[in-house]
């Protein structure tokens, strides 16, 4: 219960940051709260809003923001078992609700009650927080003239590097090398390609990942006791 | 307009992916490439939209913005430092717009 109150806090401040920044990337305030409530996955909406900010091609964001979100489908299975809720619109509903947090959470639990009360609390707490968070950042933001000024160009780095950051301090040098590989293959593809297809092209990177031994990833995809359970603590690790 | 349909449709996909998860037979979780690739994309795709989004310039061209890449600077301070969350946004956020009305 007292973890889902931090993680709520959190992932307020992350709120915030998408408000602001999808109202700077040209997103309306409605836009940008229906984002946050129905997409729901904080690196995939900051990613698409990267690109609308960039005049890029729609498509290509969203293409994008699917990618990212496909890590979302890799907890599902592991929580398929966990919450054991089979069928049915509780499975309906659950589905919208699994992201990075509610799965560490979930599968940091013994049983599967607490685990569904977990899930559950999570979820709430978070969801709530993360679309009312963004709807003052974006009110805030539609106030403000001049973005430059207040420096909001570099909000969006700032989040993805807080995101990134903890897979990197954990991963070995493969990590390194698949982020490294990412960065310079999209940079290199941004002069020739439309706005969003070099982020695409850079997720050919993660191909490093199939070669030699399994790589020790943390993470709730991989490890009950991984990222988001750990990271909530010192309030990193915000990766909805 | 398009705008909206762009985001009705990549919620709805957003959507389907975490189903597709919760409903999918688990046999798929035990496919050791699949899920090496899928944990390895997110490492990708972020470390991308760091570079692109910090180096962004008018158009498709890349530019160095020095007050843009001081908040970037900050930020990262901010995580070895092991800030949270917030604290992390706002440096990145005070010492670009500190930079910039100091001329840069």
């Amino acid at each position: 219960m007292r973890d889902s109150l931090g993680i709520g806090v959190a992932v307020g401040a992350a709120g915030l940051a998408f408000g602001t920044a999808a109202v700077a990337a040209g997103l309306s305030p409605a836009q940008a709260v229906f984002t946050s409530a129905f997409m729901f996955t904080g690196a995939s909406q900051f990613a698409l809003i990267g690109v609308v900010a960039g005049g890029g091609s729609l498509v290509a964001g969203a293409l994008g923001a699917l990618l990212l979100g496909a890590r979302n489908t890799l907890y599902g299975l592991r929580l398929a078992d966990v919450l054991g809720w089979r069928g049915g619109l509780r499975r309906a509903v659950a589905a919208h609700g699994v992201i990075d947090e509610t799965t560490a959470v979930a599968l940091a639990q013994p049983d599967r009650p607490s685990a569904r009360l977990a899930f559950t609390t999570t979820y709430a707490v978070l969801g709530s927080s993360w679309v009312l968070t963004t709807l003052v950042g974006a009110l805030a933001t539609e106030r403000v003239s001049d973005i430059g000024a207040l420096g909001l160009d570099s909000v969006g780095p700032a989040i993805f590097l807080a995101l990134l950051w903890p897979r990197l301090r954990e991963g070995g040098a493969r990590t390194w090398l698949i982020a490294g590989l990412g960065a310079g293959l999209a940079l290199a593809a941004t002069p020739l390609l439309p706005p969003g297809v070099p982020v695409l092209l850079a997720a050919s990177a993660a191909l490093i990942a199939l070669v030699g031994p399994e790589m020790p990833v943390r993470g709730p995809a991989r490890d009950a006791s991984g990222d988001g359970a750990s990271a909530e603590a010192d309030g990193e690790g915000v990766r909805s | 307009m398009t705008l909206w349909i762009v985001l009705v449709a990549t919620a709805a996909g957003c959507y389907l992916l975490k189903f597709a998860g919760l409903a999918a037979p688990r046999r798929l979780l035990d496919n050791v490439w699949l899920r090496r690739f899928a944990t390895a994309v997110p490492l990708a795709l972020l470390a991308a939209l760091i570079a692109v989004e910090a180096l962004r310039g008018e158009g498709q061209a890349l530019a160095w913005d020095t007050a843009r890449m001081g908040g970037v600077a900050a930020a990262v301070a901010a995580l070895v430092l092991r800030a949270p969350f917030l604290v992390v946004v706002v440096a990145a956020a005070a010492v670009t717009a500190g930079l910039r009305a100091l001329g840069l």
